[in-house]
């Protein structure tokens, strides 16, 4: 019967060709403008490292001082001070924990007559790799040993690897990164979280360090650090990286695999800062936050307002779509009462009238689809191509296209609703008084 | 024009009617905080910068390794830069309006390290900063000789301070409303007091546009940056700007050899970087209105020509009857006026709706009510236009029509 009826509605297409190419490019138009929009939606508030966001925390204590617009419980300071960073790491009370800063660097390489390059480079301690999920093509990262004894070693991305040596396993070549000599020990597989989650002060989507070098040896060689730096008293510039500048620009995250390790972590800060408050360093009432990593986006808001403005507006426009369809599906239903009047007569129950239009209604949603993902395909390229600095992660994955064909199905199957229930409604007897 | 028929033949398509009014009422709602939202877009992305936009170039380098003597290699720059033909003035800046960095500081009017302050984006700048980026002094002075002095004395501390400050309109007036900020002295840079000697017209911090104080006030400290931590600012005419960059790469390749090229733009580049978010915002808004506007039209067009269809034995009647072609004509438009008045009543309630959202979780300003008639208007009209079609075509109908059925 199905079958039956899907002639029917081809029979009907072609009927009246203008009607129906008009249904099936507003069907198309606004399934197309959601799609594009829940995509880049999609992608810049994916979980950047689902297997373990619940463990990751980013921790905030609030080490500046009083007045510079202080108000109770408001939001600390975003990074935390070097000395305060340092002493938590040293006392090492959570399962993993690092910190670390962004940098740049100066690179020379080795082949004579290349000029040199600057790098994007992360100065993290020793957990990093293991506590982010780095994936290493080649070797590993180094030790707390290493970072103590301020170790000339670097780790670099796959994309460097492959810029400077093509590829080959590099580890134990030299890098001369500013004007110092460092050892290669470890290579990178391709990695880009997006977002750049654990440090978001280098832009939310910035692109993945290409060097990275132990914390204290890029300090006491002077590589420049980039990113966030909040000074609240007068410091010259050259001293602000100096344990107890009254500055603040570090990251510092800590695995936590319990929510009971958790817990008591969380006292452990609050303990922490009371004692800083105590001992005169600390200004303002304790006030920590730890937050694990979907809590620190949102609440970094990493997703652009105009994202979601623009996904509001594009499921603005698919309803004046739909309730184009529905009134242009209703018209054509009601065009065809003397059909339907001659069927009933014949028997047909309202049942099998309603299930009539609804296949209708359902297959234009398919070919819908179809040209909607067309159009989606051109949506997604006119992002790539535009200048955001999240355009070229916006890509289509098999959810994204399952969901487009999914949701013209759907919208046409709601806009064929109320056509198919009036349809179903047709009097016999009137109609076959009126021919 | 009686609408009493009009209204007897709605209530038999009470459905259809229904849904032009709720497809009119949503675009309405749509378009007129569209509207608004491209009005607010065009304000940001039009906003002078106070500078001379199309007449900069901008070029900026860094050594490879530590700089034995970065200041001297800097006035070396200067020297070199200022002889490239076609180059009228220049400066060292350590940040600029729409790029990456932003260095800030909160100022204050009393000495107490816990009296209210503002944030103040901080404008580092060598001589002839006022002509090389073409700003306008409203009050006061430019910087003496006498007061500029080098980054690295600062850096190293207690060898220098600095003494002047020329601020931004916007900072004085909220600084010190009614009064002249000339003279006055502001706390926050070091520990003592620095004295305003001037005002610019108009300057914007490296990221306006936001409601924040760093998005509005600024203020230039007569300090040199070294290439290290500034860029070179060009002045030149508009035409012979990407000359000029060139040129400009070369003398500074043959000052110091080996550097690693940081930035080389025109200004207007960085400035259109900067709003290309906002672009791609408007061009998105305007393309979705407009198709709103014609999805609408088409969904009418379509209604419309049911009904005339429909009705052609009534409408064959009363032509049949002796109403003119202008009668049949003008009760489809009536109808489609009543239908579009209907949905644009209830579309401007839901546009307040919306607005209210928008203020709520976008920090939006609130929609003001001039765009509410000018939404009406446009959504009239669209129907108006929509229904002539098949409104003439129902004019047209033969009175035999009737009998023909």
């Amino acid at each position: 019967m199905l079958g039956h009826y899907f002639e029917l509605a081809l029979r009907s297409f072609k009927s009246s060709r203008g009607l129906t190419i008009l249904m099936l490019l507003t069907i198309a138009i606004g399934v197309a403008a959601c799609m594009t929009t829940l995509t880049v939606f999609y992608v810049l508030s994916r979980d950047p490292i689902p297997a373990k966001s619940a463990q990751l925390y980013n921790i905030q204590l609030d080490a500046e001082r009083l007045g510079n617009g202080f108000q109770p419980g408001g939001e600390p300071t975003q990074q935390l001070t070097r000395l305060d960073a340092e002493a938590l790491l040293r006392e090492a009370r959570a399962d993993k924990q690092v910190m670390m800063t962004g940098g740049g660097v100066a690179l020379t390489p080795e082949q004579s007559g290349e000029r040199p390059f600057n790098v994007r480079a992360r100065y993290p301690s020793a957990d990093f790799f293991a506590m982010f999920d780095a994936p290493f093509l080649y070797g590993g990262g180094w030790s707390k040993a290493d970072e103590q004894a301020e170790a000339r070693v670097v780790v670099i991305s796959r994309e460097l690897n492959e810029r400077l040596f093509g590829g080959a396993d590099s580890r134990g070549k030299m890098l001369r990164l500013r004007d110092k000599e460092m050892r290669i020990i470890g290579v990178l597989d391709h990695w880009r979280p997006v977002p750049h989650y654990f440090d978001l002060t280098l832009g939310s989507f910035a692109d993945t360090a290409e060097v990275f070098v132990p914390f204290a040896t890029a300090i006491t060689l002077k590589f420049s650090s980039w990113g966030n730096f909040n000074c609240w008293a007068n410091v010259a510039p050259s001293e602000a990286r100096n344990v107890g500048a009254p500055c603040a620009w570090l990251q510092y995250w800590v695995q936590l695999d319990t929510p009971a390790k958790a817990s008591a972590y969380l006292d452990y800060l609050k303990r922490y800062s009371d004692a800083q408050r105590s001992a005169g360093r600390f200004e303002r009432p304790t006030n920590v936050r730890m937050r694990p990593v979907m809590a620190w986006l949102d609440a970094n808001r990493v997703v652009p307002h105009d994202i979601s403005l623009q996904l509001w507006l594009a499921f603005g426009f698919l309803a004046v779509c739909l309730t184009n369809t529905v009134g242009l599906q209703l018209a054509k239903a009601l065009r065809r009462s003397g059909e339907i009047g001659v069927r009933r007569a014949l028997g047909a129950p309202r049942r099998q009238i309603f299930l009539q239009f609804l296949v209708e209604a359902g297959s234009l949603g398919l070919v819908g689809g179809v040209l909607g993902l067309a159009l989606t395909w051109a949506g997604i390229w006119a992002v790539r191509q535009g200048s955001s600095d999240y355009g070229a992660l916006v890509h289509m994955d098999l959810t994204m296209l399952a969901t487009t064909l999914g949701l013209a199905l759907l919208a046409s199957l709601t806009a064929g609703l109320l056509p198919a229930w009036r349809a179903a409604q047709v009097q016999p007897a009137l109609q076959l008084k009126s021919q | 024009m009686d609408l009493l028929p009009i209204l007897a033949t709605l209530k038999r398509h009470k459905t259809a009617a229904g849904l032009i009014v709720l497809q009119v009422a949503l675009t309405c709602a749509i378009v007129c905080n569209a509207l608004f939202l491209i009005s607010q877009r065009l304000e940001r992305i039009n906003e002078p910068s106070g500078l001379v936009d199309d007449e900069l170039v901008v070029v900026s380098v860094v050594g490879v390794g530590p700089s034995q003597n970065a200041d001297a290699q800097t006035r070396t720059d200067l020297q070199a830069l200022r002889a490239v033909p076609g180059v009228q003035q220049l400066s060292v800046i350590n940040q600029l309006p729409f790029g990456r960095s932003f260095s800030m500081s909160t100022m204050r009017t009393q000495a107490d390290r816990n009296a209210p302050g503002v944030g103040v984006a901080s404008y580092n700048a060598s001589e002839g900063w006022l002509q090389a980026l073409g700003l306008r002094l409203v009050a006061g002075r430019d910087f003496e000789a006498s007061e500029y002095l080098d980054n690295s004395a600062l850096e190293q501390s207690e060898t220098g301070k600095v003494t002047a400050l020329v601020i931004n309109k916007a900072l004085a007036e909220r600084l010190f409303p009614g009064a002249d900020a000339v003279g006055q002295t502001l706390y926050g840079i070091s520990d003592e007091p620095t004295r305003i000697v001037g005002v610019v017209e108009r300057l914007v911090t490296p990221h306006p546009g936001g409601s924040d104080d760093m998005n509005v006030y600024s203020m230039l400290l007569p300090v040199r940056e070294s290439f290290r931590g500034g860029a070179y600012v060009l002045r030149t005419e508009p035409g012979r700007r990407e000359a000029v960059l060139k040129a400009a790469i070369a003398a500074l390749d043959q000052t110091g050899p080996g550097r690693i090229l940081r930035q080389q733009q025109l200004f207007s580049e960085m400035r259109s970087a900067y709003y290309a978010q906002d672009r791609n915002m408007v061009h998105l808004l305007v393309g979705v209105c407009l198709a709103l506007m014609v999805v609408t039209a088409f969904g009418i067009v379509g209604l419309a020509s049911f009904w005339v269809q429909q009705r052609t034995r009534m409408i064959g009647t009363r032509r049949a009857l002796g109403a003119t072609r202008g009668q049949i004509l003008r009760y489809f438009q009536a109808e489609n006026l009543l239908l579009s008045g209907l949905g644009i009543a209830l579309g401007m309630a839901a546009a307040y709706g919306i607005s209210l959202l928008l203020m709520r979780n976008y920090e939006m300003p609130r929609l003001p009510w001039s765009y509410l008639p000018v939404g009406a208007l446009v959504l009239c009209a669209l129907g108006q236009l929509a229904v002539l079609a098949p409104a003439r075509r129902a004019a047209a109908l033969p009175p035999v029509a009737a009998l023909r059925g």
